[in-house]
């Protein structure tokens, strides 16, 4: 070893010093003089998208990327224009973004706060990525959120049903289009109490994490003021996998209802194990014992089977809707792909079309004109019927779906049928709504 | 030089040089060129390549020389860096407080941890180290969500009571992590001709922490005490007999170890204030282990390349995906592309993971020094005589563990 | 006392899932002295045999029925399984639906066949190599099993459910005098703990009443002086593993109907059944079955409602918690040897 080194040494003190005496004649920059963070030079501009590869959410992040590379070809002239023909703005029409072609980069979040920020990081600093989206978890969302505040770029939220992302923890740079567990609550009252009435006991098992207090919290309050009574609240570890010792007091309890604020492989395992337990066959109080299910999702509900048969829960968006914009999307994303779309898949090209069309007409990429952009915009033709951006807290207003486990599915994708779509005015909560608190939106950053 | 001999000294140096170097190191690629994929050299990446760096040489202080597997160091990194962003929240954002906070309550844990599990040896020492760290994961994502803000991870928020410091800039924006004002991901960007190289803020600070960790370990590695520690790892039990008490070296060698991790999670916060509970999840405190066997474990350099070695896998080839492959293999044919773009696509992107795990499995395999001695053979492939050779040799069978 | 009866069959059931991996975890360690840590993608392998079974048995043609439609407005495919074609309609659906104890036949060759190339191809290689590396070839190789299987079977749970005269509960209540759906505990669960508990007792009779067992017995406590006796140690020692892949198999298969299977269902077991190994005290079977039973009883008990609301999060500590007070108490675990693993 010894003798080498001497040269190995040589060498890199030659290559420092010839690096220095490059270093001279030029001017060191700094990042951008634009005025914001990765400006766009060039014909091109480059989206991020953030996605769990790896990790339990895998399927959702994979249907996301779909859905995002969907969404730039729309953008770039291709396809058959998916939403866009149905979009009420028509400002984008298929040239790109103000001309520049759509590029985007992606990463691997892990469903993991270090990881997803790592690769975000990565694309703002490395690929020059202006805008980042996507993401299949609330943790994620929040984590990633405050990254983009920081480094002065717009963040599109995919797949997060935390209160947090658009209460406590909203940023200025920061916009949800996918609904909450209080949209989740306020839509699916009504239903409970003309199926199951208001005397009711509930049982209520929760994922122990942020998301699972936000939801059985939203669910006790509207349940409660149906008049039902809440039995009890169990916390239950996140991937517990086994639910057995959670479930079976449930029996015992006195109560008629499990609502089960578990999400994923969690709603899947404690799902299935609620029905092999025989809850579902048993009465209770004079009434049939019954099981909700406050947040589906498609992709989760094939986990659980055959248990999901006429379970009650809400949904951001399905691809059975009717209307002339869900099913130019389904057309779309089923032609290219060959089965339809997820909600997450959905929400991940609307948040992407919203932000093209928000720099289109503010005329510019700048993440503070973007902002204004997307502030209180009302827009229509999207898959959720007329729509509002609140500017208060960058959260989007709009109907939300109760969904019911189908009786007789036809095929894979068809596990849940549409029972209600609740109307915006009722899921719309107010500003100063006390579990939205805690936290402002601060001022728009737009980077270096 | 600084006390160490010439050969130490030698390798000392070329980690400056590297450490110094690397923003030129790290982007061989014009930024345009198709290879720019490959580049590392963005701020971010070359942070964690120096964070990471600092808790694998730690942990490899504990690992190295006294062969006692710790399965919970992430348990340390955690601590540290919840303990940096409660520092920024309560105090002020000098990231001098945060690292010395950080330090601090890990070496704290580390006492408590290591007093504890040092009492047993072998994989009963695993275990247990083992079972403190997920304890602590576990109610760390969920019971005292209070203090880690649970799943979310812990950030800045908008009214922290921050002492020394404003709660929020006047312009209505949080304020940034710096050193005496400087902020920690102020960037420069230097252009020489289609190359561009980034010199950020943050990352020198890291060097500096790096440097002095690596300055610090070789002097360990070096001393009595680190003789001693090499003797636990050769025979415990002959040292027992010898009438040695070497708890209190074991002790101390766990708590140094841990506060490296300490430094290393509260250098994390400083570049990026968020700190979440995953990072003590057992599969972190693998991590740390896989790299710092994979670089070589007992070696100096080693954990340090080890490091390296994962977070470029895990940065730079999870970013690859088909589009990138097309691009790449856009000169083929039509159906020999999408067929070579089919064979690859399992090990790319996504599939990084799959990748890692086939690369970690054949150094384990051929390689049980693991990196430093790939290197070593390489060498030893270019060495002309045969009495060099064996020179080598008996100069490695004087060193056992480096 | 319904609860503490109930928590109990559920602690029962637990442990059952934990003794199995534990057992195959010793009988790797005993025999072979390799620390194994892809006994948990052996377990989840096993669960994916069920899986696999089950897309061959529905190995479909499809029928265009003009009569319906897809989500695109195109005639429906309707998939018919090629079982039902070969069987008959009724037939097919009973071979479909008695899919996961079916898959025990399908499973036990496949099992023994990777445990044996496993041993042969990798495991062979590392016998005078340091723990630490073989607990990291091993890992690595876990990383690539799950990875392969997530690369063909994507990441969400997949269905298994149980075949449908087994499905619903059996009230234990009303047999014991209690009130009805006091103490109900479902068929397929009870199935299971009866299950493990004839394949630990084969083992052990297997080891204990068998030629074969007690050479291997010997060769664990001595396995130079068994070489020495002419005795091929070597080729009982890949069998043992073949079988003790085979029980982790058979764990995972009986176990996808009540947790549906994920390509990372073995990592979550992993962890804990170490922490079950270690307890019981390493090379030690007994150890291994009565400390899994523990920590299952143990955990459920932790997570009645009562037990959290006094001591919030102990149900998700309690099996580390334990781990370190008897590791604590009894330096090498419940049932350990000196000298094992402690260098």
């Amino acid at each position: 070893m010894s003798k080498t080194n001497f040269t190995r040494r040589g060498v890199l003190k030659t290559g420092a010093l010839t690096a220095g005496g490059l270093a001279m004649p030029t001017i060191l920059t700094a990042a951008s003089h634009a005025g914001f963070t990765n400006a766009p030079s060039g014909g091109t501009v480059t989206l991020g998208f953030n996605v769990p590869q790896t990790g339990a959410y895998a399927d959702e992040g994979a249907d996301e990327l779909r859905a995002y590379e969907l969404a730039v070809e729309h953008l770039n002239g291709g396809g058959d224009g998916g939403m866009l023909s149905t979009f009420s703005s028509k400002a984008i029409d298929g040239t790109g973004i103000l001309g520049k072609k759509v590029e985007y980069v992606t990463g691997d979040t892990q469903t993991n706060s270090d990881a997803a920020r790592a690769s975000a990081r990565s694309m703002i600093e490395k690929d020059g990525a202006i805008m980042i989206t996507g993401g299949s978890s609330s943790g994620v969302a929040i984590a990633v959120q405050g990254l983009c505040q920081d480094a002065g770029v717009i963040f599109m939220a995919g797949l997060t049903h935390s209160n947090d992302t658009t209460g406590k923890d909203k940023r200025a740079n920061g916009f949800r289009h996918f609904f909450n567990t209080e949209m989740s609550g306020r839509a699916l009252a009504p239903i409970l109490e003309a199926n199951y009435g208001s005397d009711r006991k509930a049982y209520h098992l929760t994922a122990d994490y942020t998301w699972g207090w936000s939801q059985e919290n939203s669910m006790k309050t509207y349940t409660e003021a149906l008049g039902w009574e809440t039995v009890n609240t169990v916390l239950t570890p996140v991937g517990a996998g086994d639910f057995s010792s959670y479930i079976t007091p449930v029996a015992q309890s006195g109560a008629d209802v499990l609502i089960l604020n578990h999400y994923g492989g969690d709603m899947v395992n404690s799902l299935t194990q609620a029905v092999q337990f025989g809850l579902r066959d048993m009465q209770a109080n004079g009434k049939d014992f019954t099981i909700v299910v406050p947040l589906f999702s498609r992709l989760m509900a094939r986990g659980a089977g055959e248990n999901i048969k006429g379970i009650f829960g809400s949904t951001n968006w399905h691809w059975s809707l009717q209307d002339d914009a869900s099913k130019a999307f389904v057309k779309s994303f089923g032609t290219k792909y060959g089965f339809p779309p997820s909600q997450a898949a959905h929400t991940c090209y609307v948040q992407t079309l919203l932000y093209a069309d928000a720099v289109t007409r503010a005329g510019s990429f700048n993440p503070c004109a973007v902002v204004e952009a997307l502030e209180g915009f009302e827009f229509d033709g999207l898959g959720n019927g007329p729509t509002l951006y609140r500017a208060e807290d960058h959260q989007c207003f709009k109907d939300v779906l109760v969904v019911k486990g189908k009786d007789n599915p036809t095929s894979e994708f068809d596990l849940l049928e549409i029972v209600e779509i609740t109307p915006r005015d009722t899921v719309t909560y107010p500003v100063d709504h006390p579990d939205f608190q805690g936290g402002s939106l601060g001022s728009c950053n737009a980077g270096a | 030089m600084l006390g160490l001999d010439k050969k130490d000294a030698l390798l000392f140096l070329i980690v400056v040089a590297m450490v110094v170097l690397a923003p030129f190191i790290l982007n061989p690629f014009p930024t345009d060129s198709s290879l720019a994929q490959f580049n590392a050299g963005y701020p971010d990446l070359m942070q964690r390549f120096l964070i990471f760096g600092i808790f694998a040489v730690g942990f490899n202080i504990l690992f190295g020389l006294t062969g006692y597997l710790s399965f919970g160091h992430a348990a340390f990194l955690g601590v540290g860096s919840y303990a940096g962003v409660w520092m920024f929240k309560l105090l002020g954002m000098n990231v001098l407080l945060a690292i010395v906070s950080s330090v601090l309550m890990s070496a704290v844990f580390a006492v408590v941890i290591g007093y504890i599990s040092l009492r047993r040896s072998g994989i009963y020492f695993s275990i247990l180290t083992l079972a403190f760290a997920q304890m602590s994961y576990a109610l760390a994502y969920s019971v005292l969500s209070g203090i880690t803000n649970g799943e979310t991870g812990l950030q800045l928020s908008h009214n922290d009571p921050r002492v020394l410091g404003a709660s929020v800039n006047a312009d209505g924006s949080l304020p940034v992590p710096n050193l005496f004002g400087l902020e920690m991901r102020a960037t420069e960007t230097l252009n020489i001709g289609p190359w561009a190289f980034d010199f950020n803020a943050g990352y020198y600070v890291c060097a500096v922490f790096m440097i002095a960790g690596f300055y610090l370990a070789i002097r360990i590695f070096r001393s009595p005490f680190g003789m001693m520690l090499r003797a636990v790892k050769s025979n415990q039990q002959r040292m027992h007999y010898t009438g040695l008490n070497t708890r209190p070296y074991t002790l101390a060698a766990f708590v140094i170890s841990g506060m490296y991790a300490g430094l290393a999670g509260g250098l994390m916060v400083s570049m990026d204030p968020l700190a979440g509970a995953e990072r003590m999840l057992w599969t972190r405190s693998g991590e740390v282990v896989l790299m710092t066997i994979l670089g070589g474990a007992g070696t100096l350099i080693g954990p340090v390349l080890g490091a390296g070695f994962i977070k470029y896998f895990e940065n730079i080839f999870s970013k690859i995906n088909d589009n990138v492959l097309h691009g790449w293999f856009a000169f083929m044919p039509d159906g020999l592309e999408n067929a070579v773009v089919w064979i690859l696509h399992p090990f790319i992107g996504k599939g990084w993971h799959l990748t890692l795990g086939i690369l970690f499995m054949l150094v384990v395999i051929f390689l049980p020094g693991g990196l430093v001695e790939g290197g070593q053979r390489i060498m030893g492939l270019f060495r002309r005589s045969p009495k060099d050779g064996a020179k080598q040799d008996t100069e490695a069978s004087k060193h056992p563990a480096e | 006392m319904e609860t503490i009866i109930i928590q109990l069959l559920n602690g029962l059931d637990k442990g059952s899932a934990y003794a199995l991996i534990a057992l195959g975890l010793t009988l790797i360690f005993g025999t072979l002295g390799v620390v194994n840590f892809a006994h948990g993608a052996l377990f989840m392998i096993g669960a994916f045999c069920a899986v696999t079974l089950n897309r061959i048995l529905t190995l479909s043609h499809t029928v265009i029925d003009e009569t319906q439609t897809d989500f695109l407005g195109n005639p429906l495919k309707v998939e018919v399984p090629y079982v039902n074609g070969i069987f008959g309609e009724e037939m097919g659906a009973f071979i479909i639906d008695w899919n996961v104890p079916l898959a025990i036949i399908f499973a036990i060759p496949i099992m023994v066949a990777i445990g044996v190339i496993i041993e042969r191809g990798l495991i062979r290689h590392f016998y005078k190599r340091p723990h630490a590396d073989q607990i990291l070839v091993t890992f690595g190789l876990a990383i690539v099993l799950q990875e392969i299987i997530k690369a063909f079977y994507g990441a969400n749970p997949i269905p298994t459910p149980a075949p449908d005269a087994f499905r619903g509960s059996f009230d234990f209540g009303v047999l014991l005098g209690f009130d009805p759906y006091t103490v109900i505990y479902p068929y397929w669960r009870l199935i299971y703990f009866i299950f493990s508990m004839i394949i630990i007792g084969a083992v052990f009779a297997f080891l204990q009443f068998t030629t074969f067992g007690m050479v291997v017995r010997a060769g664990m406590a001595d396995r130079e002086t068994v070489g020495l006796l002419g005795i091929d140690i070597d080729r009982r020692f890949t069998i043992m593993f073949g079988i003790a892949a085979a029980v982790a198999g058979l764990a995972g298969v009986m176990y996808a109907p009540i947790n549906s299977p994920n390509y990372h269902m073995g990592m979550d077991f992993l962890v804990l059944s170490f922490v079950v190994v270690v307890v019981g005290g390493m090379g030690s079977l007994p150890g291994a079955v009565l400390a899994g039973f523990l920590l299952g009883i143990l955990q459920s008990f932790a997570s009645m409602s009562a037990v959290i609301e006094t001591i919030p999060g102990i149900n998700q500590v309690v099996i580390y918690l334990v781990a370190i007070i008897i590791l604590l108490t009894r330096p090498r675990g419940l049932m350990g040897r000196k000298g094992v693993m402690e260098d």
